[in-house]
């Protein structure tokens, strides 16, 4: 199989073979968009921090350039100049390797995210986005899934009991809620028909009432959504680096630009997220595009960039309203919830799909797995409360009477 | 419904969404300060009658009640020829060490003739231990009652008013008979200043710079102590009611200045014809 048709089949760009102009179109598509993205990052940083402290009656950044806009370079810049430290007892290799892992995943999930129509410049026609492989929210959902490891080996690389805490606690959270994402993007699949990230957004058209938020119902969409904010480890899901338990999480041994990239994977990871959710539910660039010559290609973009802020401000803004889950609350909304709630939806999408017997057959299978599934709920809470449980939960029974006053009573030592 | 939606999962959305467009309660401290307090304390003045003499008569009573030990004074007959202060004596030395003070104002409190009172500034620094040691040379005010503004201190605007603060407490003495009554002398650029406003009601807020205690902290107060008749809707009629009394005053006195200006800038005129 030719590589490039297979990683770039939906892009006109490559229909005509490959020549040194489509080669240049490439690279300078992957320059600008890992320069945007890079921008893109150090506004997040201070828009974060500036409506963070709108919502707590706070000024926030405001002293370098105009409205402080400027403080996550500088920060970057004093980050970068800052002594690198490596601890002593740290498996150094993998120490050094683990920012990379985060970081380089967050940058290629960007990459089939599409950020604009198609576009003709000097005889060749190209879509505005970096790469339009088949597999399209395959790579996003591998790119989410090795992101785990720059996390999971940084905190074990750090020869330090919190970070590694932080990447037990990592792992087991992003494969739990990796479950209902893919689950999600499952639905949409099965709606599209398609894998590729530019044939979702051509499905789901102009019409609003087409955009997958609506044609799925809303459930797929708020599953989603809660499973990437705990993917990317943001509050109220963010106990990977929960300040008040574990220092700073799996980066606490960090410093210098290794934390720095860690910093940007975090920020970035937002970013892609948010397209990636308006490129599978919001119909990405796509709006009414007013025909206006040379300048009908910027609407698109336009739209898409307002339909990312906005996920961008409610990620923001729930890190703002909501305190941080305690994790095996955490835990139980994953595998007790959610997962369940996304298994019982995509039936039904699947089965109406087919056809409405199909559909009203599968809506009485869920009907009738969720009151067994409920039921065990039950049984199990019963068994916990009642003590014989293999593993009883840690904190939610005091300790017997009797073994406290064992424990505590020293008069026969004394 | 509505209460349970405010203490429920949208609650905190609900309350930040609020504060966005609320005031924001971070001062910009270097370039935007608070209004300091009518009786903040802070580096000292040494004050002149309104003759010009100094107050300082050189007792040592000051040096004597510091707690910090920070204040250092001689006394020296005055010169019969050009007495320094009225009486026999006067501060031939006068140093405070600034690394000690604490501000207590306890010297304020000795001093028989008011010669020392605090003024409001307190953002002052030394790059040396020597600089750190106020001589009189800068301590006492300049020819116009004002204090030196020397080029390390942060002077702003109403830090060097009013700074026999202290002294006009209400009733300083401790003796409910006194209140609002002055028993200071003079000073120099000021005359005899007014009385802060006690509970008497014979006070003078303009010219005292005070507030009634009760105007102060009322928006501080939980919502059951504030009185009902300043509560609500009752409670704005109420303060615009109190704020047209204040205004009237105030465009009286400006109406009254006008006028005087008007008459001064007639007669000039007539004159000049």
């Amino acid at each position: 199989m030719n590589p490039v048709a297979f990683l770039a089949t939906g892009d006109p760009l490559y229909a005509h073979g490959v020549n040194w102009v489509v080669v240049l179109i490439a690279l300078i598509k992957v320059l600008v968009a890992f320069g945007a993205l890079m921008g893109a990052v150090t506004l997040m940083i201070w828009f974060e921090r500036k409506v963070i402290s709108d919502m707590q009656s706070r000024i926030g950044p405001n002293r370098v350039g105009p409205w402080g806009i400027l403080q996550s370079l500088a920060d970057g810049i004093k980050l970068f100049f800052k002594e690198d430290l490596i601890p002593d007892r740290s498996d150094r290799f993998v120490f050094k390797l683990a920012p990379y892992l985060s970081v380089v995943p967050a940058l290629l999930i960007f990459t089939v995210v599409p950020v604009g129509g198609v576009v003709t410049v000097a005889g060749h026609t190209f879509e505005l986005q970096v790469a339009d492989p088949q597999m399209g929210i395959l790579l996003v959902l591998a790119m989410s899934g090795i992101g785990v490891y720059g996390i999971m080996l940084s905190g074990w690389a750090s020869g330090s009991k919190y970070p590694l805490l932080s990447s037990v606690r990592a792992s087991a959270q992003m494969i739990s809620y990796e479950a209902a994402l893919g689950m999600t993007v499952v639905m949409v699949v099965l709606v599209t028909g398609s894998l590729s990230t530019r044939t979702m957004v051509d499905v789901q058209g102009n019409n609003i009432l087409h955009w997958n938020v609506l044609r799925l119902g809303i459930v797929p969409f708020v599953i989603f959504m809660i499973a990437v904010i705990a993917e990317t480890n943001r509050p109220p899901f963010d106990v990977v680096e929960a300040e008040s338990e574990l220092v700073g999480g799996f980066h606490t041994e960090y410093s210098s630009i290794r934390f720095a990239l860690f910093f940007l994977a975090e920020f970035m990871n937002t970013i892609t997220m948010s397209a990636i959710m308006v490129t599978l539910f919001f119909g990405g660039p796509n709006g009414p595009v007013p025909k206006i010559a040379h300048i009908a290609w910027v609407f698109p973009i336009l739209y898409f960039l307002i339909k990312t802020v906005i996920f961008c401000y409610i990620f923001v803004w729930l890190r703002g309203a909501l305190p941080r889950l305690r994790y095996d609350r955490l835990m139980d909304l994953g595998w007790k919830r959610l997962i369940p709630l996304s298994l019982a939806w995509m039936l039904l999408v699947a089965g109406f799909l087919i056809n409405a017997w199909w559909g009203i057959g599968l809506a009485a299978a869920v009907v009738v797995g969720a009151i067994v599934l409920n039921r065990s709920f039950d049984l199990g809470a019963e068994v916990e409360a009642s003590g014989h449980a293999v593993l009883p939960p840690l904190g939610t029974k005091p300790v017997p009477p009797a073994l406290l006053r064992e424990l505590t009573d020293l008069e026969g030592e004394l | 419904m509505a209460k349970k939606m405010r203490q429920n999962f949208f609650g905190g959305f609900i309350l930040t969404g609020k504060h966005l467009t609320r005031p924001r309660v971070t001062r910009q401290y270097p370039d935007e300060k608070k209004p300091k307090q009518p009786r903040q304390h802070g580096r000292h003045v040494l004050n002149r009658y309104e003759d010009g003499m100094e107050k300082c008569i050189g007792c040592e009573l000051c040096a004597g009640v510091c707690p910090a030990d920070c204040i250092y004074v001689r006394g020296l007959d005055n010169p019969p020829d050009h007495p320094v202060s009225p009486g026999e004596r006067y501060g031939y030395v006068y140093e405070i060490n600034y690394l000690r003070c604490i501000h207590c104002d306890m010297c304020v409190e000795a001093c028989p003739t008011q010669a020392i009172t605090e003024s409001k500034l307190f953002e002052f620094s030394f790059t040396s231990r020597n600089d750190a040691i106020y001589t009189k040379a800068e301590l006492v005010v300049d020819d116009d009652g004002m204090p030196q503004k020397l080029p390390w201190e942060d002077w702003r605007e109403g830090d060097d008013l009013l700074t026999s603060g202290w002294m006009r407490a209400t009733s300083p003495a401790g003796n409910a008979e006194f209140e609002g009554v002055v028993q200071w002398s003079g000073e120099l650029g000021y005359g005899t200043r007014a009385p802060e406003g006690g509970q008497s009601g014979n006070r003078d807020d303009e010219a005292t710079g005070t507030k009634a205690l009760r105007d102060i902290l009322e928006p501080h107060l939980l919502n059951k102590d504030i009185p009902k008749a300043h509560k609500g809707m009752q409670g704005r009629l109420w303060r615009a009611k109190v704020n047209a009394e204040k205004n009237k005053a105030k465009i009286e006195k400006l109406k009254g200045l006008y006028k005087d200006r008007r008459e001064a800038a007639k007669a000039a005129k007539a004159a000049q014809q």
